[in-house]
């Protein structure tokens, strides 16, 4: 299983939809997606309905993007996070960092 | 008990956890994730530091009973992760404040997590209640 990044559009959202897992490997993928999307849009969403798991490395990602966002004074928020990848967050001290909805 | 011997680059990580997700059949989805997991940080770590900069190989052995354990065996230079945490140079410094990261994430998942250095190899073990 690796990592399939869908991207959809709305007005000023974009919302990044990850399936699988988010490691070492798929995160070299993700990082452009995410990072073009923010410079692009004002607000982006990472949807996680299907992200199997998050590793230290999607973790990585995922602080350089939320700093990015913050930079350009856009929004990166994570919706659809089940509670075992919201646990991973949480012992890492990143849902102090990140929004979630 | 399944073994993979394999190189240890960071390329031949899905390898390894494919690997060990068909080891750790009938093993729930939460737990397996937990493991795969803790599986990525400690090979990623032996890729990253154990022969660096050349390469080498490492042996990986995973067993299910009521505990799933799974040992990693490398014969790179002696480092117990465990006591330190080599920093990522890869990293930017503003993103270097999270280099422990993932030996933090493996003691949180993992019931058990021991180092011991047997000969010139390194042997790391994880090991977490099946169910």
């Amino acid at each position: 299983m690796t990592l399939t990044i869908t991207k959809n559009k709305t007005e000023n959202c974009c919302v990044l939809s990850l399936a699988g897992r988010i490691d070492t490997t798929t995160a070299l993928e993700l990082q452009p997606e995410l990072e073009q999307a923010i410079d692009e849009n004002k607000k982006v969403a990472l949807d996680f309905a299907e992200a199997a798991y998050v590793s230290s490395a999607g973790l990585r990602v995922i602080l350089a993007g939320e700093k990015r966002a913050k930079a350009r004074g856009s929004v990166m928020t994570l919706i659809n996070v089940s509670k075992d990848i919201m646990e991973v967050f949480d012992m890492t001290g990143f849902t102090d960092i990140l929004k979630f909805e | 008990m399944k073994e993979l011997r394999i190189e240890a680059k960071t390329e031949n990580l899905e390898t390894v956890l494919d690997f060990v997700e068909t080891a750790l059949e009938g093993v729930s989805m939460k737990r397996l994730n937990q493991i795969l997991i803790a599986v990525e940080e400690v090979f990623v770590n032996i890729a990253n530091y154990a022969y660096s900069p050349n390469s080498g190989e490492a042996l990986i052995l995973a067993s299910v009973g009521d505990f799933v354990i799974i040992e990693f065996e490398d014969s790179g230079v002696p480092y117990n992760p465990l006591e330190r945490e080599a920093p990522d140079m890869a990293l930017r410094a503003e993103d270097r404040v999270i280099g422990g990261l993932g030996i933090h994430m493996i003691r949180n998942l993992m019931d058990e997590v021991t180092y011991r250095r047997d000969g010139n190899k390194n042997i790391l073990t994880i090991k977490k209640e099946k169910s």
